[in-house]
Order: C-alpha cells, then structure tokens, then sequence
C-alpha cells in the first residue's frame, strides 16, 4: 500500500514528520518500506502558456513558441515537442531552472533560433510516465504560478508492505484509524453524505452463492459524461498511490478504493441484460476479461452476470463487453463484499492479481458498502455528472460473517506478555482499535471485533493488539526458566561431528550442494532411477531431486578446476531422495578427491591419489563406530564407477555405502584430465556404533612370523585374510598384509602375498612349536583352498 | 728433579695440543701408561734414600695426577666439541613448511550452525531435524496455513504435487516434535529449507534454525530475553536488539527481531538500507491453533518460537557479502573458514 502523506494528514495529523510517522508505523507493524518524493527535484518551472506556435524556419520538428508564465514577460522557446500548439498550459522551465538530474536550463540557440527556457513532458519532472510530449495541463491552471506550489508536490509518498492480515489498512482510512490509535488523536475523513436519488432506476440483484457473496450493493447512475477529466488533484493521488489515471469512471473507483479500501465496479448499464446475478461459475464457462484475454472458467468461480452472460470474475476482475468506454452514457455500480474464502486464490490460479482480489482474499469491511457507493456518487457527479438512482442494497442476513465475540481475561494479559497493563489503557486501546467492550466481570473483558479486522479472532490476537499498541519494545525481557532434566545421551549413536572432524582432519573441505540438480546429471550417475522431479522448478539445473550426493560435489570439482584449484577434496552431508511408492530421504556423506595425493610441497611427491587413499579415508570414518571389524568391501558394480576400481561397503549384508574411481567414460564427459575418487556412505546404516570393551592386555611376549606366498592374480585379499585369520586360531592377535607383488620374476598370473602373522597368549609364553603348528595349518589352507605357495 | 718438572710441563703441553680423543689417548699412554715417562720417574725413586724417596714419590704421584686432570679436562672439551660438530652438521631450514595434510575446514554455514547450537545445547534444547520433503499438512496446515491463505504467497513453494512441497521453512519439524512429545519442550530445527525465489539477495535452498519452547507460564517477556540474549552471545557484543510486530500464521503476537546494524552501528549504510537496523529473525508466540493440531492444551500450556536463516547470519558474523559464495563451493571461499 502505497499513498501521499499529504492525503493522510487530511484524515489524522499527529505533530510528527513523514519519517517519524514511518518509524512509528513500522514499530507498530506496518513496516514502511519506503518513503520517496512525489516529484522529481526541480525549481524554476512554472505554469506556462503557448500564446503562439510557429514552424521552426529550419527544422522540421521543432516549432518556436510564444509562451506566457515568466514574471518579465512573454518568453520565445523553441520546443520539439509533437503536442506543442497555441492555447494550452504546460510546465515551463525558465532559464536558471534545474530539472531532475542536476540539468540546469540556460538560454540557447537551437538551430539558428534562440530559445529561453523549455517546456516539459511528465518524465521530464519525474511527474508521471507520458514521455509522448508535453504535459498538458488543465485549462484553469494559473499561469506563472511555480509548478511545485500548483500541484502541491512537496509530499512524499509512503510504500508500507502489509502483513497479510491487515487487509484493514489497505485504504487511507485504516492506515489513518492505525495512526489515531498510536498518537490518541482524532482521525476524521471526509464527509460522506447520502446522495439522493433523482431517478427511479434500479437493477433487480440476486444472490445466489450462499456466504459466497452475502451483500451486494448496486446503483444506476445515468447521463454521465465519460469524456469529462478527472481533476488534477485526483490523478495526483492516484499517482502518488501507483495508480494510472484511465478515465473519470475508473479513477472514482480506483480512488474509493484507496481511500476506503472497498472494490468496486462499474458496468455500462447498456450492455446488461436484466439484472445482476451473483453466482458460482460453471465449468467451461467463458469471458473476456477486460485485459482482454479470455478465460475457460473453473466451476468455483465465482461469477456477476445479467440474465444471459457472465459479466466479470467477482472481486478479482470485470469483463470487457459490460465495461465502461468512451460510448457508455449510463452506469451500474457495484459495491459488494465477497468473503475472502471465496476469492481467495481464485484470482492465482488464473494467473492474475489485482488490487480488488488482493483486498477481497484478504477481507474487505463487510459494512463498508453502502458508505463507499455514496462516496463514489458525490465523486462521480462532480465529475462526469449524471442522474442518481437509489442505493440497492441485498444482503442474505444468515449468510453473513458472523459477529467476533472475543473474552480477554486480565490474568492471561499479564501471563501472556509478561507485562502489567492498567485496565483503563487496555480497553482504551482496543476502543481505539475498533473493538466495541460488550461485556465485562471479575476475570476481565468481551469485546466484538469490528467488520474491518477479520484478523480478531481470539484472546491472543488482541494479546497481540495490546502489545503491539502498548509498544513490543516497553515489554521486559527476562530470562525463562525451566525444570532441567538431564537429556539423555546415546554413545552408540555415532556423532556426525566426530565424521566431519575425520575428514577435515584429512584434509577434505566441507561443501554444500543443491538438494536439486539437473535430470542429465542424475541420470549419468543413477540411469535407472527416476528422480522425484519438482513441479515449478526455477531452471531446468534444478529440476530433479538428488538420488545421490556424487554429481553436486563433481559439479564443485568442475567449479574448482575451472578457477586454477588443481588438487580438490570435498565431502558433503545431506539427504538423498531415493524415490519409490515409498520415498527414502537418507542422510548421506559423500567424498571427492582429486589431484596429486600430496599437495604439493618441497618433500612431497607428485603421485596421483588413487583408490587405497580415499579407501583409508572411508576406513577411517567407519573406525568412528568402534566397531571397523563389522565392515566389508566388496568388489563391486556401480553405473558411475569404473568396474575394476570400485567397491561395495556392507556391513552383515546391508550395503552401507559405495566407494571408487569415477568411471573414465564419465570423467570424459565431465571433463575432467584425470581420475577422481569418490565415496557415499549411508548415515543411517553406519550411524549404530559399539560401545567400547575392555579386554585385558597380556603380559607375555608376542610372536610375530611372515609368510610370503604365492597366489594367483585373482585372488582377492581380504579372501586370504580372512582364511588365514579363521585357520590361525585364538592366539593370533595380529594380521597384516605388507607387501604385494605382481611382475617380473613371477608367473604373470600369479601374484606374490606378504603377510605378518602376530601371535600372543594372554597367559602364558608361546612356545615355538605351537606357533610353527598354527602357520603351517594356515599355510596347508591358504594352499588347499586358494593354490598358494610359499615362495 | 729438574727432570720431573720439565717432563710434566712438556706432558700438560702434549694434553694441550692434543686434537682428539684418540691422540689425547696418545698422550695418556705416553706419559701416564705402564711404560709411560712419568710412570718411568717412578721405578726410578729406588736410586734414592730412604729419607728421600716419600717426598719425591708424592711430587710425581702430584704430578701424573696433575697430568691425569689436564686429560680429564681436555677429554670433556674434545667430547663436548664433537657433539657440536656432529650437531652443527644435522642443523635443517626449520623456515621449511612441515609435512602432511593441512586440515580442510567446515562450510561456514556448517560453522555457524554450530554455534548456534552450541548455545542452545547448553540451556537444555534437544536438537531436532526431520524430512525436507514434507507433506502440506506439517508444512502449512498443522501451522494454521490453510490451503489458499494469502500467507502462502509469502512462502514461493517448491511442488513434488498438490500435497507434497519442498519445505520451505524448518517449522514442520516443531509439528512433529509436539505430535510425539508432551511439554515441557525445548528444541532447536537446523536444517536446509526452500523457496522458489532465486536472484542476488535469494537462494532457492538455504538453511534456517527454528526453536520451540512449550511449557507453563511461558510469555513474550521470556520469548525477548531468550531471543535477545542469543543475539548477544552469538555475536559476541552488546548489539542493541528490536522487535516488531509482524505476522506469522503460526504465532500470536508475532514480531521480526531487528539488530543495529553490525556495518555502520546504527548510522545507516548500504548494509542496512539505511536503516540503521538488521532483520534477523522472526518469532513469537505459538499460536493456539498451532497447539490444538498437536493436542497440546493452550490453557495450560504456553510457548514461543523464532527462526532464523542461517547464511544471514553467517555473513554478517563473517563478513560475507555475496549470499551465493555459500553454494558455489569454491575452494578459495571455504579454506577462509
């Protein structure tokens, strides 16, 4: 809601400058988001008249003028302007003048011609967006008076964004009402007197659509001329308010609108055919509207119509053929209250939104109309004359709003806001406010809610009213308090900060990514799912939701390698969307690496990383559980993954996560020069860790013995461990891998396995000859079952 | 005994001059050895009386012992030398950077969410999350939205279809904490919301913290010294704080928290507007309709709730002045944190 301070100060003026009115608003919920000056900044431009207008002698389209308005006298301006003519009043910019910009007007000479001063179209002042010639002004505008005094223009206009539930301040009326309230004073708007009818005339109205449209206010005005002008301090405030002047009829109710916050609407009488009928649209149902566009409507709708045919959307838009042109000489106004629950939405699921569907969604007084069908009439005479009918009011009495009766209790007001408030300043300002007190005991008050607040409803909205008035900012604050419970803490819910603190430790930064990315993206990493897709995304590269944290970090990869960073870690926590009858949204951590395994340093190498780094970075998130014995890697299929350099994490048989090198088809695709390492592990399934147990430490000396074995190439370690581990019994407490080798001096099938087998007892020393009897058992299976040898 | 004196002078000279622990050795053995010189004086006092051979005994015993603590000496310098030399030589360029993996860093949204709840933590808030895609009910309805409020204009949805929305604020989550738990509650509800708005000052997904308390007797004198005193400690200064009225479906009375502004203190600058003050965050008191979804009694029961976004308050911590920084994942923006 946008309007001029000066037509506020006609209703209320508290002893306050714009920007202190502002600032008190806004602190009482009516945020200002603006205060802006209503014209552009310029002196020295007066009302001017063309006496004369002669074709300039070498210019086509310039004319010099004779013009009236300087206090020395008749001045000679050369004007390029199609509109210039003899006759008319027009903004004149003497020389010494200063237009908007900082342009200063000097004496000149424009081809051969000398020219004092300049005439001005809208744009020019920053009064209005006509750039098409000079702004005409009207006819009994006094010449040689300063332009900024004529039309009043020191003001401002102040923009306040409206929360959605204070539909009441959308007119001047509220926001003056609001204004009384905060500084005690008087608020009085202009006298709006019944117009007495002239004539007879009146549309039969029927109501048809229940609590829909309960009340509907219409009148005939006849003999109206359409091709008046509406006066220049109307077009004024509906300039200052953001509105267009369209024509006389228009700007009345565009202004009663702003004035009083009721929609109106005006018919040409002639296009109607019988009276108006209020009803529910049909479904396929067809009309015009006046922004000429034609809408199928949607049964819900709700409709005006005469006997035959829709005539306009109710509250939300007319209809071209029933509208008001340069033809019409008799009118039908409308003045109706449309409840918000019938227009609301309607008007977006058209794909429209206007000032009248914006007030009606919200709620507009539903005692206003009769007010604002008299105040439009005492406008439109002055104006455009005509011959009044009667004001016609329908209203179905059941299917009204119903009376708000609100019980505040006194306890609850300090209870609540956790201030005192003294009785006579809280019905005080809820009087104010528009609330009638219609009842009251021991325990506190009953107010009725006025028709204009459809946001009163209960004892915490007027805690709010009370607050809000009596100021947010009086309010104490205090600490509260509160029984402290211990919370309980689970130590074998593994904690996410403690993954994160693993990564950065090794040397990964912590990105975020989209939760949505494109549908080419997803499907290159998990061609068989469909993603779940969103209805109204902003771009197609945000289209569909994530089945997977992989492609948003090589999206930064690319990010990154495109802007000189060579050596790339990231990981990344987050849902994945896998999509279903029953969609999962799992917690997932995701790892990149990329570039040298090193960065790169004096002493460092310039190998590139490879599986085994990222592996041990993945080992080293899952020893967080405590519980690292509990996980596998298999090798593994993955769309994205290269099929020799991947690996399936399970943990028992449940896939926990995935691990491996991007696969080079897609690292082409991607761009990418060399191999990237990812992983993703499923929170939820490692997220169970173990809590730790003590085992004794044994006093007696451990025994350790290699084994350096010869096996074929396919045989996969954790194969030959795992073997060995059950074959060596319960003294091995130890057992590791520490060499591998594959190449010259061996079969090249076949691949050569060191190992360490470390033996203890807890209570005892193990002799030689139980060691030896254990490693020759693990080396009798490892030959049985995987064809080993020693070497 | 002319003898004794020279010898002994020319043995000190020989310690003296000796250049390491092997020709001190030398020297030893030259002069204090079985067939050392000294040692030589020694077998000679038989060719002397009786009455003199004790005194000239003690003067060459004074003698080799003279010698003998000369060595000692000598030893302890030669050796102490060598370490020096050995540890001259073993000197590194300790200017060198060190070895190893510098440690990465967490997102600063990840940082500042942190912090958040770390200060709440310690009051006693339990931290809660829950489904990004949510269904209208825990998103709008159970939140007094119903469908076709003007309010939901404020939200720009993201649809999965009519019923299911990208959530688009961290409150379902108060919803359904309050459906499984009785008061008393205290909870905090990190986590990335969405909005389909997208330009320079808006993200289509960003990150908010909502918190909840429900308990008796709880009013909006607590709800501003809860929320003030945060701001305080979050950013670590007495930042003068205000409230607003505003209005949130989901609270009554509902007010915006505004802080001076951290750029200019007040004075007004690019930052604020001009204004002088921040809006950082939105609260108030849940609304009855609110607890009558969850069944919870609003006569025995009261409670406040405010949220926040967390990349806003990450950069005016931080400085950051591009809201878009936090998404594009440039490495030269995160290793800052």
């Amino acid at each position: 809601m946008k309007f001029s301070n000066a037509w506020l100060r006609e209703w209320v003026n508290p002893q306050l400058s714009a920007q202190e009115l502002a600032d008190q608003v806004t602190m009482a919920g009516l945020e200002v988001d603006g205060i802006e000056p209503v014209a552009g900044d310029f002196t020295g431009v007066v009302v001017g008249e063309i006496l004369a207008c002669e074709q300039h002698p070498d210019a086509d389209k310039l004319r010099v003028c004779t013009v009236a308005g300087h206090p020395e006298g008749e001045m000679q301006v050369v004007c390029g302007a199609p509109n210039a003519r003899a006759g008319i009043k027009i903004p004149f910019a003497l020389v010494g003048a200063k237009l908007p910009g900082d342009f200063k007007i000097k004496k000149a000479k424009l081809r051969g011609v000398e020219s004092f001063g300049m005439l001005c179209a809208q744009t020019e002042l920053e009064l209005g967006e006509d750039s098409d010639g000079i702004w005409e002004l009207p006819a009994d505008a006094p010449t040689g008076t300063d332009l900024r005094e004529y039309l009043q223009l020191d003001d401002v206009a102040i923009e306040v964004d409206l929360t959605p539930n204070r539909s009441d301040c959308l007119g001047i009326a509220g926001i003056a009402r609001e204004v009384g309230v905060l500084n005690r004073c008087p608020v009085e708007g202009p006298a709006i007197e019944p117009v007495a009818a002239t004539i007879d005339d009146s549309l039969a109205v029927s109501l048809m659509a229940g609590d829909a449209c309960p009340r509907y206010v219409g009148r005939v005005i006849r003999n109206i001329d359409v091709s008046a002008t509406t006066p220049l301090w109307m077009q004024e405030r509906l300039r200052r308010a953001g509105l267009r002047s369209i024509d006389p009829v228009v700007d009345v109710t565009n202004y009663v609108l702003l004035e009083l916050g009721q929609p109106m609407h005006a018919f040409d009488l002639a296009k109607l055919d019988g009276g108006i009928k209020v009803r529910l649209a049909e479904q396929g149902e067809k009309l015009t509207l006046l922004d000429g566009q034609e809408v199928t409507l949607n049964d819900g709708t709700l409709l005006i119509t005469d006997d035959s045919k829709p005539l306009a959307m109710a509250g939300i838009m007319g209809g071209e053929e029933s509208s008001v042109t340069g033809q019409t000489r008799d009118i039908f106004l409308e003045s109706a209250f449309f409840s918000p629950l019938a227009i609301a939405g309607k008007a977006r699921s058209y794909g429209l939104h206007t000032d009248s569907s914006h007030r009606f969604e919200r709620g507009v007084d539903y005692r206003l109309q009769e007010k604002a069908v008299e105040r439009a009439t005492q406008l439109l005479l002055d104006i455009v004359g005509g011959e009044p009918g009667p004001v016609h009011l329908r209203e179905l009495n059941d299917a009204m709003p119903a009376e708000r009766h609100i019980t505040l209790r006194r306890a609850r007001v300090e209870s609540g806001l956790g201030v005192q408030i003294a009785d006579d300043e809280i019905i005080d300002i809820l009087t104010r406010l528009g609330l009638e007190k219609i009842d009251q005991d021991d325990a506190g008050w009953t107010f009725l809610a006025p028709s204009f607040r459809f946001d009163l409803a209960i004892e915490a909205d007027l805690l709010e009213e009370l607050a809000r008035v009596y100021g947010y900012n009086r309010i104490p604050s205090i600490s509260f308090s509160a029984a402290l419970d211990i919370l309980p803490e689970h130590e074998v819910e593994l904690d996410g900060t403690a993954l994160e603190q693993t990564l950065l430790a090794r040397g990964y930064h912590e990105a975020i990514t989209f939760s949505f990315i494109d549908r080419e993206s997803a499907a290159l990493f998990d061609p068989k799912a469909e993603p779940v897709a969103l209805q109204n995304p902003i771009s197609a590269d945000l289209a569909v939701m994530r089945t997977s944290l992989i492609p948003g970090l090589c999206k930064a990869l690319q990010y990154n390698l495109n802007r000189q960073q060579e050596r790339v870690r990231l990981f990344e926590t987050g849902l994945r969307f896998v999509p279903g009858t029953d969609l999962q949204q799992q917690p997932m951590l995701a790892g990149l690496v990329y570039g040298t395994r090193q960065a790169e340093s004096w002493t460092g190498g310039k190998d590139w990383v490879d599986f085994y780094d990222i592996k041990a970075d993945v080992e080293a998130l899952l020893a967080e559980t405590n519980a690292a014995d509990e996980f596998r890697f298999v090798a593994g299929e993955h769309p994205a993954l290269h099929p020799g350099q991947c690996a399936r994490i399970l943990r028992g048989e449940r896939e926990v996560g995935v691990l491996g090198a991007l696969h080079p088809q897609l690292q082409k695709q991607l761009d990418l020069p060399k191999a990237a390492f990812v992983f993703e592990l499923d929170l939820d399934a490692i997220g169970e860790a173990r809590l730790p147990a003590f085992s004794p430490l044994s006093r007696f000396p451990a025994v350790r013995r290699d084994l350096a074995l010869l096996i074929d190439a396919d045989v996969q370690a954790a194969n030959l461990v795992e073997t060995a581990a059950e074959t060596a019994g319960e003294m091995l407490t130890d057992l590791k891998i520490f060499d591998v080798y594959q190449g010259e001096g061996i079969d090249f099938n076949r691949k050569s396995v060191a190992m360490g087998l470390t033996f203890q007892h807890p209570s005892r020393t193990l002799n030689d000859e139980e060691i030896t009897a254990a490693v020759d058992a693990v080396v009798k299976q490892l030959e049985q079952k995987y064809n080993a040898s020693l070497r | 005994m002319q003898d004794l004196q020279s010898l002994t002078e020319q043995a000190l000279d020989a310690v003296a001059k000796a250049e390491d622990l092997a020709g001190l050795d030398q020297v030893r053995v030259d002069y204090l050895g079985k067939k050392g010189q000294l040692t030589a004086l020694l077998k000679g006092l038989g060719k002397l009386s009786a009455e003199e051979r004790p005194a000239a005994g003690a003067r060459i015993n004074e003698a080799k012992q003279q010698v003998q603590e000369q060595i000692n000496a000598r030893r302890i310098a030669l050796e102490e030398a060598a370490i020096n030399a050995k540890l001259a030589a073993e000197t590194i360029d300790v200017t060198l950077p060190g070895r190893g993996e510098a440690p990465g860093n967490a997102h600063p949204v990840t940082r500042t969410l942190r912090r958040i709840e770390k200060l709440f933590v310690r009051l006693g808030f339990a931290v809660e999350e829950g489904p990004e895609i949510e269904d209208d009910y825990h998103n709008f309805e159970a939140l007094n939205i119903p469908a076709h409020h003007p309010a939901r204009a404020m939200h720009d949805t993201f649809y999965i279809d009519p019923s299911t929305v990208l959530r688009t604020h961290t409150s379902p989550v108060q919803i359904r904490t309050m459906e499984k738990a009785a008061p008393p509650i205290r909870i905090i509800c990190p986590g990335r919301v969405y909005r389909c708005d997208s330009d320079v000052t808006h993200s289509p997904m960003f990150h908010q913290v909502e918190g909840l308390v429900v308990d008796k007797g709880v009013s909006f004198a607590h709800l501003k010294g809860c929320v003030d005193q945060f701001l305080k400690a979050f950013f670590e200064a007495d930042v003068p704080v205000r409230f607003r009225p505003s209005y949130f479906p989901f609270t009554e009375p509902s007010a915006e928290v505004d802080i001076q502004c951290t750029a200019c203190g007040g004075e007004g600058c690019r930052v604020c507007s001009g204004t002088g003050w921040l809006e950082v965050m939105g609260c108030g008191m849940v609304h009855p309709n609110v607890f009558a979804s969850c069944n919870i009694d609003s006569d025995e029961y009261t409670g406040f709730a405010f949220g926040m976004g967390v990349e806003r308050l990450a950069m005016l911590r931080y400085g950051v002045n591009d809201l878009r920084l936090f998404f594009d994942n440039d490495l030269r923006f995160l290793k800052q944190f």
